[in-house]
């Protein structure tokens, strides 16, 4: 069972209906025996850094949360802001995130951008996977739906999964172990998004 | 080469889906869900969904019909209509809607939009505004589904609309809606000019090339349509079509 983890942030229906479609069993779970007994974990995230942050700290399930992806290394794929709170901290805010990937998340560099590259970046994106990442597999030119103002800067680049192009290099997604984050929305990405939730249910 | 959005604008009224020529004369297209189905299979990039009764008739978003849109939609999703509370916005963020279009709500409430800003970022909250000529040519903003003028500047209120927190403008010309006879390429590059976020043009596209001179001349950095994507000319004939890949 996968659970997509309720804090009071987050499209988790949309994740929902998309695993619903591919024929996953998943819950949309703020309840610690529900997390406990899960396979794998989906970490939603929409909004600013900082509320999503204190809203998942004051979650009765945060400590089982940190136990079971540092110590039972239970696959965990974090979505949007999901995947920006993996780590240390972000522009976005003063607070820290969770630290399990080091580097930090940055607010586009607009003095770099092409003009007409408006941020938020919100469209469609071609991405380019690093090779053999079971994310992408069997995903023919893969692009997907990116929305946010702010990316992944991270510290161990062999920890990057896909890279876009925006104006200039962006992180799309990255790897740590079971640790997953993606920038974009694969939920709200057509057959590109179904095939990678499908690569991430039967890791 | 870019991929440009091509957005499907889709109005709600009287539980069904209608279309309208210069915000008048509302034709029935067909029922909503059936229609999100449609445009799902083909794989459209985005779509825009406007109850635009709700915020005339002071009534909130109708989220459970809101949510079985949603949930046969794997595409991103914008709905506008009635949205004047912060619960609002969190129940249909949770329900698979990613960005909110306040319209009437934020002329007569412009903190909605940093409410919403605040909570969940700028990239979820889509400022919508209605633009036509006055009698001496000049463009002012429309309130209540273009009923009426306020009086304000489409410019300085799309600045304001920025600076309190919106992530994108959809820029609707009243004038040109329905009418096949290309965006306002006055309107838009003035607008796109003066903002740093992302300006989605509507209104009055009739073809492809409208779509790449808003983009070009107009500097939009999306395209919007209702008749071009559910008509069929030249007797706006129901019928669902939308083109594939555009970009420039």
């Amino acid at each position: 069972m996968i659970a997509i983890l309720e804090y009071g942030i987050g499209n988790v229906s949309s994740i929902k209906n998309m695993l619903k479609k591919i024929g996953a069993n998943a819950v949309i779970t703020n309840n610690i025996d529900d997390i406990k007994a899960a396979s794998k974990l989906i970490l939603p995230g929409v909004g600013r850094f900082d509320y999503c942050m204190s809203q998942l700290r004051s979650s009765a399930f945060f400590n089982v949360l940190e136990r079971m992806v540092l110590e039972l290394k239970t696959p965990i794929l974090g979505v949007c802001a999901g995947s920006q709170m993996l780590f240390e901290k972000s522009e976005e805010g003063s607070g820290t995130g969770l630290g399990w990937i080091k580097g930090e998340v940055v607010k586009f560099k607009t003095d770099k951008l092409p003009t007409n590259y408006k941020i938020p970046h919100m469209g469609w994106t071609d991405i380019d996977p690093a090779q053999n990442n079971f994310l992408y597999a069997g995903i023919e030119s893969p692009r997907f739906y990116f929305t946010h103002s702010y990316h992944i800067l991270c510290e161990d680049i062999t920890q990057v999964t896909a890279t876009a192009e925006y104006g200039y290099n962006i992180t799309a997604s990255v790897q740590k172990d079971n640790i997953i984050g993606v920038q974009f929305h694969p939920e709200k990405s057509h057959q590109f998004g179904m095939k990678l939730y499908k690569n991430f249910v039967n890791l | 080469m870019r991929r440009i959005r091509t957005i499907p604008v889709l109005l709600i009224h009287k539980n069904g889906l209608y279309k309208s020529v210069q915000f008048k004369n509302y034709q029935y297209i067909g029922d909503p869900i059936n229609a999100v189905k449609i445009f799902n299979d083909k794989g459209v990039d985005e779509l825009v969904i406007i109850d635009i009764d709700a915020s005339r008739n002071n009534k909130a978003p109708d989220i459970k019909k809101i949510a079985d849109i949603a949930s046969e939609a794997f595409m991103p999703i914008s709905y506008g209509g009635g949205i004047t509370t912060i619960d609002q916005a969190h129940d249909l963020f949770y329900n698979g809607i990613e960005k909110l279009i306040v319209n009437s709500s934020a002329l007569r409430n412009p903190t909605i939009i940093s409410d919403i800003a605040d909570k969940f970022g700028s990239q979820a909250i889509v400022a919508s505004i209605d633009v036509k000529k006055n009698i001496w040519g000049k463009y002012k903003v429309y309130a209540d589904n273009g009923s009426k003028s306020t009086g304000l500047d489409p410019v300085e209120f799309a600045q304001q609309c920025e600076k309190i927190g919106a992530g994108e403008i959809l820029l609707n010309s009243i004038d040109r809606d329905g009418t096949y006879k290309g965006y306002d390429i006055d309107i838009l590059s003035s607008v796109t000019s003066s903002v740093s976020i992302p300006v989605i043009a509507c209104g009055g596209a009739g073809s492809i090339d409208d779509f790449t001179k808003a983009v070009k001349q107009g500097n939009a950095s999306a395209v919007a349509a209702g008749s071009f994507f559910v008509f069929q000319r030249p007797h706006n004939a129901v019928l669902i079509s939308y083109p594939q890949n555009f970009k420039i």
